[in-house]
């Protein structure tokens, strides 16, 4: 059984470009959003190699958020084309190894979005909480 | 006798393919022999497990072991030779990655029992029975070795020194091992005993390869007649020679037919699986989700597709693995 | 309660097989258990593979078959994408068949059961192998078997990309075609193939049929069954590996079923015991009635014995005389002699060589037309093919973008599991008594199953070939008072 307190553990990536500013903006701004998250930035989103999200459920994230510039606003030109080439067939690989939906998640959050990101954290949260912990322990 | 190299072969969960692909080194085998003193090979000489025992630790030179690990008996047996043994070589992709039998790690123990002696469509008697560990009949009580849910690689249970990879390794390569262990000519600790590139470097197909690969339309095998001269991916099929390791001498496509992967991917790759995905990603020409959904209707099982060989290596399934049976 | 004695291989650190025989209180054998301690799962893990990889996924159940595997999937699919391949792809698959048929055979000929005729059955197990055959018939046969396999081999790796785990085939045909070159080399090899074949009949013919001790050992009632056989058979109801229907005889010799590999769930039906991993398959229409053999008996047999006794005779001149040799040596048809599998091994290898021979030589064989594509949306599909150690049924479903749904795979050891059990069970209670066990009843047991050349990597997953075994015998009391391995 789950427990009540069960508090999920996020790794967000996040694109210096783009979501990191918002994520910035919005600690300035003060909002409130749920501390479950931890922010990991790179230069693109398309830097993020699917190896980097399995790593991060081996390591014991609850869910992963992938975040970037919003199509045709990549900083690179096309990283993030790339990014949704990618996680489109991670998650469907994710669902055949037994990973419910939701613990994945790509977001286009662009650096004014920071109300957006707070958003998405709050909700990504509320979602993984719902799902329990990942338990990669699996099997018996 | 002295000075001849001791060796050992040993098989876990495996199909017998890599035993024949010893016996295809053809009169090879007979330089094999002569050469060294093999002290162990139970599908084709008549050593017990008590002769290995009475060695001396680490007096076994080599150990070629293949064949994933799925039974205690598997695991204590690899312990063994691992404790005799100067090297343990992980031989052919179950050993070194899981292998097909590994594909089995999606499924645990009783869907399997469920399927096989309950479900099917040929069970009779209404699949009421299924074997037990221990089971008493008129006579007395008959014992079976526990099944388990999880299909582990070499590595994941011994510590080893190489890796020949392959579904089976090729004459050629295991030919070079040999000839390294007895020169004494050894790479550091942990190489792969193959190529260090990947497999396009070595295909003969390779001058027709794009130099930007861009694909619009991708084409599953039995959909397309594959044109043999022409370099499959060009073609729009999938084909995993630019994210597997080369040693092979691209024999599939050789054979007209892409390749799957069976080498694992190129040394700085941690995940194939991951990897794969990543490259299918890289080659697809498309920025539209709908259209890049659309395209990817041609790859239904990424698992099947690019975890072939390899999915009890993969990051998650081996945090699965250790956990549930370390 | 009685004691156990138990013949494991290596066994207690393995698992290959298995067999566990019970000593009453006056030392008399009151039943061997044969064991098969292994499963893999591959009928669940295929499940949402895309169906075009099952050739190359169900040939790693076997290594030393991967092309009987390989060929009964893709036909398997052929039927699930409701495609027909173009007559030269046919020729390939079945040229590709006999060449792996025929180096097959010769491998269970010289390496695995004749060293206990070449050498003898009684000779010291160190001599029991295929080192002692090269000693006893001299090098340049060694040398001789060596080149003529690898040369056999060299024609699966030209075609199917590898030796072990070709790749060749696919719904509606093949991968690769076949060019006048290859031909003219082709032709080369089969006739050798064909010289060689009668090399394995006039060894065979020496070494056994002109001993009479050995005659009279194939005949003797330890290695007799009388069960139903089956086997796949053309319309003329000549044997046949590649295609046709499967018929059944009973143990009179006499039809009894006659049916396309579509229909198999009408005909065969499974059974399950809670002592082994391996399931039992019998004829449904007669049903379970246990280890017995007889014709009221769901109990049927596979492999080169069966389907001789299941045809009415041979394709091919050569093996069609050899075939008429065979019955009237052995006191008519249906032959019932366990043993006697050797011999219809030695005319298959005739049968295939002849077969590869008209095959190679066939001028449509070159046709590059190679693929019929599929169009029609996938279901269902059912392929079958004669496995050298009998019939192998790949059955599949799956949805309409050919992702499998379900797969169900009746392989050819399997099918003998009942006989091979019997099998054990009778050599154990003919050569074991007053308690009495030595080193040699193990090989006289060993022999009762070696002849189908079990192949439990097919049937379950274990080593195919020469297995390792573990025997323990128990006394009335339940101890292991025996324990004899084999480690290979």
């Amino acid at each position: 059984m789950r427990k009540p307190e069960f508090e999920p553990r996020i790794v967000a990536f996040v694109c210096n470009w783009c979501t990191y500013i918002a994520a910035d903006a919005a600690g300035v701004a003060r909002s409130r959003y749920a501390s479950n998250v931890r922010l990991i930035r790179t230069m693109c989103s398309g830097r993020v190699d699917p190896q980097f999200v399995l790593t991060a459920f081996e390591k014991g994230a609850d869910g992963v958020l992938l975040c970037g510039c919003h199509p045709r606003d990549c900083h690179y030109s096309s990283g993030n084309y790339k990014t949704l080439r990618r996680y489109t067939l991670l998650k469907k690989m994710l669902s055949q190894m037994g990973f419910e939906e939701g613990r994945l998640r790509l977001e286009w959050i662009s650096a004014s979005e920071a109300e957006k990101f707070r958003r998405v954290v709050e909700d990504m949260t509320e979602q993984v909480r719902r799902l329990g912990p990942l338990d990669l322990d699996g099997g018996d | 006798m002295a000075g001849k190299p001791k060796v050992a072969f040993y098989w876990c969960a495996s199909c017998g393919g890599c035993e024949e692909a010893v016996v295809d080194l053809a009169e090879g085998v007979l330089d094999v022999v002569a050469a060294v003193d093999i002290v162990f090979w139970p599908v084709a000489l008549d050593f017990k497990v008590t002769d290995v025992e009475a060695l001396p630790d680490g007096g076994i030179t080599v150990s070629f072991i293949n064949g994933a690990v799925r039974l205690s008996e598997q695991e204590d047996m690899v312990r063994l030779l691992r404790r005799k043994s100067k090297y343990v070589i992980a031989f052919g992709s179950c050993s070194h990655l899981g292998g097909i039998p590994g594909l089995a790690n999606l499924w645990d123990r009783r869907s399997i029992f469920e399927w096989y002696y309950h479900k099917a469509p040929s069970v009779a008697d209404g699949g009421s029975q299924e074997p037990r560990e221990r089971v008493e009949v008129p006579e007395g009580t008959l014992e079976l070795p526990a099944f388990w849910d999880v299909v582990k690689s070499l590595d994941q249970v011994i510590d080893v020194d190489y890796y020949l990879p392959g579904c089976p390794p090729t004459p050629k390569l295991i030919g070079n091992a040999v000839t390294a262990l007895l020169k004494g000519e050894l790479p550091p600790k942990g190489a792969v005993l193959a190529g260090t590139r990947a497999l396009c470097h070595e295909c003969p197909l390779n001058e027709t390869k794009p130099e930007k690969l861009l694909i619009k339309e991708l084409k599953r095998v039995h959909l397309t007649k594959v044109d043999p001269e022409k370099c499959l991916l060009a073609q729009g099929v999938l084909c995993l020679g630019p994210v597997t390791r080369g040693g092979c001498e691209a024999l599939c496509v050789k054979g007209a037919m892409p390749c799957t992967g069976c080498f694992g991917p190129t040394d700085e790759v941690r995940d194939q699986g991951a990897k794969g995905i990543s490259y299918l990603a890289s080659i697809l020409d498309f920025d539209d989700e709908a259209d890049i959904r659309r395209a990817m209707e041609a790859v239904p099982d990424p698992v099947g597709t690019f975890y072939r060989y390899a999915l009890p290596r993969s990051i998650l399934m081996r945090s699965r693995g250790v956990k549930a049976h370390g | 309660m009685a004691d156990p004695v138990v013949i494991n291989p290596i066994t207690r650190l393995e698992g290959h097989g298995k067999i566990t025989i019970f000593l009453d209180g006056k030392g008399e054998v009151s039943r061997a258990y044969f064991q098969v301690p292994e499963l893999r799962g591959f009928e669940n893990f295929l499940v949402g593979r895309q169906a075009e990889d099952a050739p190359q996924i169900t040939s790693r159940i076997c290594g030393v078959c991967p092309t009987a595997h390989h060929t009964a999937a893709s036909k398997a699919l052929d039927d699930l994408f409701k495609v027909d391949p173009p007559p030269a792809a046919k020729m390939i698959r079945e040229m590709l068949y006999s060449v792996f048929m025929l180096e097959d055979h010769a491998l269970h000929l010289f390496f695995l059961g004749g060293p206990d005729f070449v050498v003898g059955p009684t000779a010291p197990k160190a001599e029991r192998n295929v080192l002692g055959v090269i000693q006893k018939a001299g090098l340049e046969i060694g040398k001789r078997v060596i080149a003529m396999r690898k040369e056999l081999r060299g024609i699966l790796t030209e075609l199917g990309g590898k030796t072990i785990h070709p790749v060749f085939g696919l719904p509606g045909g093949v991968a690769k075609a076949v060019t006048p070159e290859m031909q003219t080399r082709f032709k080369e090899t089969a006739t050798r193939a064909l010289e060689f074949a009668q090399f394995c009949e006039k060894l065979f013919e020496d070494v056994v049929l002109e001993n009479p001790a050995y005659v009279k050992m194939i005949m003797s009632d330890a290695y007799t069954h009388r069960t139903h056989y089956m086997g796949l058979v053309d319309s003329q109801l000549h044997e046949n590996f590649y295609d046709g229907q499967l018929r059944v005889v009973n143990p009179t010799g006499a039809e009894v079923a006659r049916f396309p590999a579509q229909q198999y769930l009408d005909y065969i039906a499974e059974h399950s015991e809670p002592w082994t991993y391996v399931k039992f398959p019998f004829l449904k229409k007669i049903g379970w009635k246990g280890f017995v053999d007889g014709e009221d008996s769901g109990v049927y047999s596979v492999a080169p014995l069966a389907r001789l006794n299941a045809c009415s005779g041979m394709a091919t001149p050569r093996a069609s005389w050899l075939y008429e040799k065979y019955f009237e040596t052995l006191g008519g048809k249906p032959v019932h002699h366990t043993l006697a599998n050797h011999w219809a091994r030695v005319i298959e290898i005739v049968y295939a060589a002849e077969r590869l021979q008209e095959l190679a030589h066939d001028p449509g064989i070159v046709d590059p037309d190679i693929r019929t594509l599929p169009t029609e949306t996938p279901k269902e599909g059912i392929g079958v093919v004669e496995a050298p150690r009998g019939v192998l049924i790949h059955h599949y479903t799956s949805d309409e973008r050919g992702v499998l749904t379900s797969a169900n795979l009746i392989v050819a050891t399997q099918h003998n599991a009942a006989r091979i059990a019997m099998s054990v069970d009778k050599a154990a209670r003919s050569m074991i008594h007053k308690g009495v066990v030595d080193d040699g009843i193990l090989n006289q047991v060993e022999m009762a199953f070696r002849a189908y050349d079990p192949c439990h990597a097919c049937a379950t997953h274990s080593l195919p070939g020469h297995m390792p075994l573990l025997l323990q015998i128990h006394g009335p009391d339940g101890r292991v008072v025996r324990e004899i391995r084999q480690d290979g």
